[in-house]
């Protein structure tokens, strides 16, 4: 029996077992969502603009092992989508976009709801295709769900013009697909995995660093086991969080720009460094030169042969599947019958540094709702236990830092691209995938408007996200950045006609919240949290003059940190 | 340093453009760039001369075998290795320099391969540096047009670049 290649689609879906679609229809893609309207299998869930669809199929990826699914129009639909799509590469987030194209007579004619999606996105997609014959539907889809999830996880574009989703003929999965130029590493090389074992046997200050690698490999469980078993000290990168459980002793914090102040003077001094899926980017490292100043030996196990000896030298390169890697190097260091070396003062001078930069800090008030304070709280009200998205900007970074982590794939946000506006599509993504589970989206008055016309997506499909907005009315980082580096010339930072909060979410037939005094945010958050079937909108009014500490300025070397106003 | 990297592709459509776009959008510097069918017509072979410190071209190196499309990678200045380069000059060819181009061409081993009655149409074929050379023999003043294809470049002996 002959399909139509819209249907060849959707079946293509099915049989990589997607649950949801995120998405937008229009004209290029009719004859798919007509094949979607003919089956049940695949849920469509229609989003308010595309961009969202993107975010929300990034989230529902990065609270599980899925790969997202994202089925958008020609023209604007993919232009809209971009955004998203962008975010998801540079966070190395498994999806697939699937995108409506004008008939292939007309490409090329400038026609309407034209553009070249395959050329558009090409600098931020693991790979592309435009398909120009109906046969081809299947193993291309098929080739775009393993480029997708194998090796270095990213987003992978089928582009189906609309006359190819109209055309019909026979339909067979591929079982399996293979791509000539394309083996993803398995385990690491033994040899470099036995000399990464010796380095860490001799270390004096050793410093475990991981990153999102860590998550979206999966092995949180191999890192930990690594950790407890040399007794050396971690630090997880924003991307990394919940890698390592936060609230264990030997978690120093999260390193780089805002991190704290013992974990970049042991990234900075220690010996030994072993890089586990994280990437030594600017926001980590800081200044390189500064951070070669002092003499280390570096291990740096990666999948992408790219990420390693891209800004920093690298002693032991070992590039391969983190879970597989890690499992022969605890292997090797466990046959060995050797004990890592006693490190006692190098945890002393941790401790030291621990007391100096004085853990994380903030002055609390009883006046002015501190943001950090909501943070806290959110943490204490959840037991730990939520799925917290975050928007991009201040309180992506209070949410980096006051809530503790234990669990991988539980602290969504958008860390490479920093994009504003990915916070509350993530959160519905996360509750798709977890119907039953604490999602709490945390952002701000400046980023939640970038998305905000998600809360009807929210109400359609009754998604009770507590959305916690720490609402300054500053775009707060840009004001700190002003106010360090601009001689306080806050040059288009500040917000003047704010919507009322409370009144938007009752519009869109939500719960609102305003709280205004420190005593109200525990009950507040206590009571949102207790309303477990209704989308709650906190919109805290925060201290606008916070800042973010510790900091290290864009440039500076990981020791050159400012860690308060007071010091 | 210059560096001289060899790729297998596959031969689609938007595979030049991955690796062209690859290049600007990381700033790195393409001196010429050729690119032509193998004798696999699955396969496109490319030359790509470019510059940077070893770092820029271990990431060249690496970045380019991560797009998928790119089926095998060589750089081929860390070894011993051929490149040639092909060039086409028009040049004014009137009196007495009409016999001086004609022995020039000769000396660097080129053909003349268009004549009118007042300019000469030169092959040379040769390193990039000779190809400059003969310019700067000629003298620039009697070039109407130079049109080059860049380096194409091969492995010497058992250096080979394949699937």
């Amino acid at each position: 029996m002959e399909l139509s290649g819209a249907e060849i689609t959707i079946r293509c879906l099915q049989e990589e077992g997607v649950e949801f679609v995120f998405g937008y229809p229009g004209g290029a893609v009719l004859h798919i969502y007509d094949a979607l309207f003919q089956q049940e299998k695949v849920k469509h869930i229609l989003v308010r603009h595309e961009q969202a669809a993107v975010h929300a199929a990034d989230g529902y990826a990065r609270c599980s092992d899925k790969v997202g699914v994202v089925l958008v129009t020609s023209g604007p639909g993919i232009t809209n989508a971009v955004t998203g799509i962008a975010t998801a590469y540079m966070d190395s987030i498994p999806m697939v976009v699937i995108s409506g194209q004008v008939p292939t007579h007309a490409i090329g004619e400038d026609a309407f709801q034209e553009v070249d999606s395959v050329g558009i996105t090409r600098p931020c997609v693991k790979h592309n295709f435009l398909v120009k014959d109906v046969k081809d539907i299947a193993p291309t889809i098929k080739k775009a769900f393993y480029l997708a999830k194998s090796g270095r996880p990213g987003p992978v574009l089928v582009d189906i013009p609309k006359d190819i989703s109209n055309q019909k003929c026979g339909f067979s999965y591929p079982e399996s697909i293979s791509i000539r130029a394309y083996h993803p590493q398995g385990e690491g090389d033994i040899e470099q995995v036995r000399k990464a074992a010796e380095l860490l046997l001799e270390a004096r200050r050793p410093m475990v660093y991981a990153g999102g690698g860590v998550v979206l490999s999966d092995s949180a469980a191999q890192l930990t086991e690594l950790v407890r078993l040399t007794g050396f000290p971690c630090t997880n990168t924003l991307m990394g969080l919940g890698g390592y459980p936060s609230t264990d002793r030997q978690f120093v914090g999260m390193p780089g720009m805002h991190g704290t102040y013992e974990a970049n003077m042991a990234m900075q001094h220690c010996d030994v460094l072993i890089a586990i899926g994280a990437r030594f980017d600017d926001r980590v490292v800081g200044n390189v030169e500064h951070f070669a100043q002092n003499p280390r030996k570096i291990i740096h196990i990666d999948i992408d042969p790219s990420s390693i000896a891209k800004r920093v030298k690298v002693d032991v390169p070992i590039v391969g599947d983190l879970k597989l890697v890690l499992g022969q190097l605890l292997d090797v260091l466990r046959r060995s019958g050797r004990k890592t070396c006693d490190i006692s003062d190098w945890w002393k001078q941790i401790g030291e540094w621990r007391e100096f930069g004085g853990e994380l800090r903030y002055r609390n008030s009883d006046e002015i709702i501190k943001p950090q304070f909501v943070i806290e709280t959110l943490y204490k009200v959840t037991g730990g236990d939520a799925y917290v998205t975050s928007d991009v900007g201040q309180h992506q970074m209070w949410a980096a830092q006051y809530y503790k982590f234990n669990q991988p794939r539980r602290w969504i946000n958008s860390g490479g691209l920093g994009t504003m506006g990915f916070g509350l599509p993530a959160a519905m993504g996360v509750q798709f995938m977890h119907p039953d589970a604490t999602v709490a989206c945390v952002t701000g008055e400046g980023s939640i408007q970038m998305n905000i016309q998600e809360l009807s997506t929210c109400r359609q499909y009754r998604l009770p996200i507590k959305v916690l907005s720490l609402n300054n009315r500053y775009l707060g980082m840009v004001r700190q950045w002003q106010q360090f580096f601009h001689g306080n010339r806050f040059s288009e930072s500040y917000m003047d006609a704010l919507p009322d909060f409370v009144k938007l979410a009752e519009a869109y037939g939500h719960v609102g919240m305003l709280i205004e005094k420190p005593s109200d945010v525990e009950p507040a958050i206590r009571e949102a949290f207790a309303r477990k079937n209704d989308l709650v909108f906190m919109d805290f009014r925060t201290d606008p003059a916070e800042n973010v500490y510790p900091m290290v300025p864009g440039g500076k070397g990981l020791s050159e940190v400012v860690l308060s106003e007071d010091l | 340093m210059r560096h001289i990297i060899s790729l297998l592709m596959e031969n689609e459509a938007g595979a030049l453009s991955r690796v062209a776009g690859l290049f600007s959008a990381r700033g790195y510097n393409i001196e010429s760039l050729t690119v032509a069918p193998t004798e696999e017509a699955t396969l496109s072979r490319m030359t790509i001369v470019t510059s940077g410190s070893d770092a820029v071209i271990e990431q060249i190196t690496k970045q380019l075998n991560k797009l998928i499309d790119v089926v095998s990678v060589m750089d081929l200045s860390e070894g011993e290795h051929i490149e040639r380069e092909l060039m086409l000059v028009k040049t004014r060819a009137e009196g007495d320099a009409r016999e001086e181009l004609k022995r020039m061409t000769d000396i660097f081993r080129g053909r003349i391969l268009d004549v009118s009655d007042h300019t000469y149409t030169i092959e040379l074929t040769g390193s990039g540096t000779k190809l400059d050379s003969f310019l700067d023999a000629i003298g620039r003043d009697l070039i109407l047009e130079t049109v080059r294809t860049g380096a194409s470049g091969i492995g010497r002996g058992n250096r080979m670049l394949k699937l």
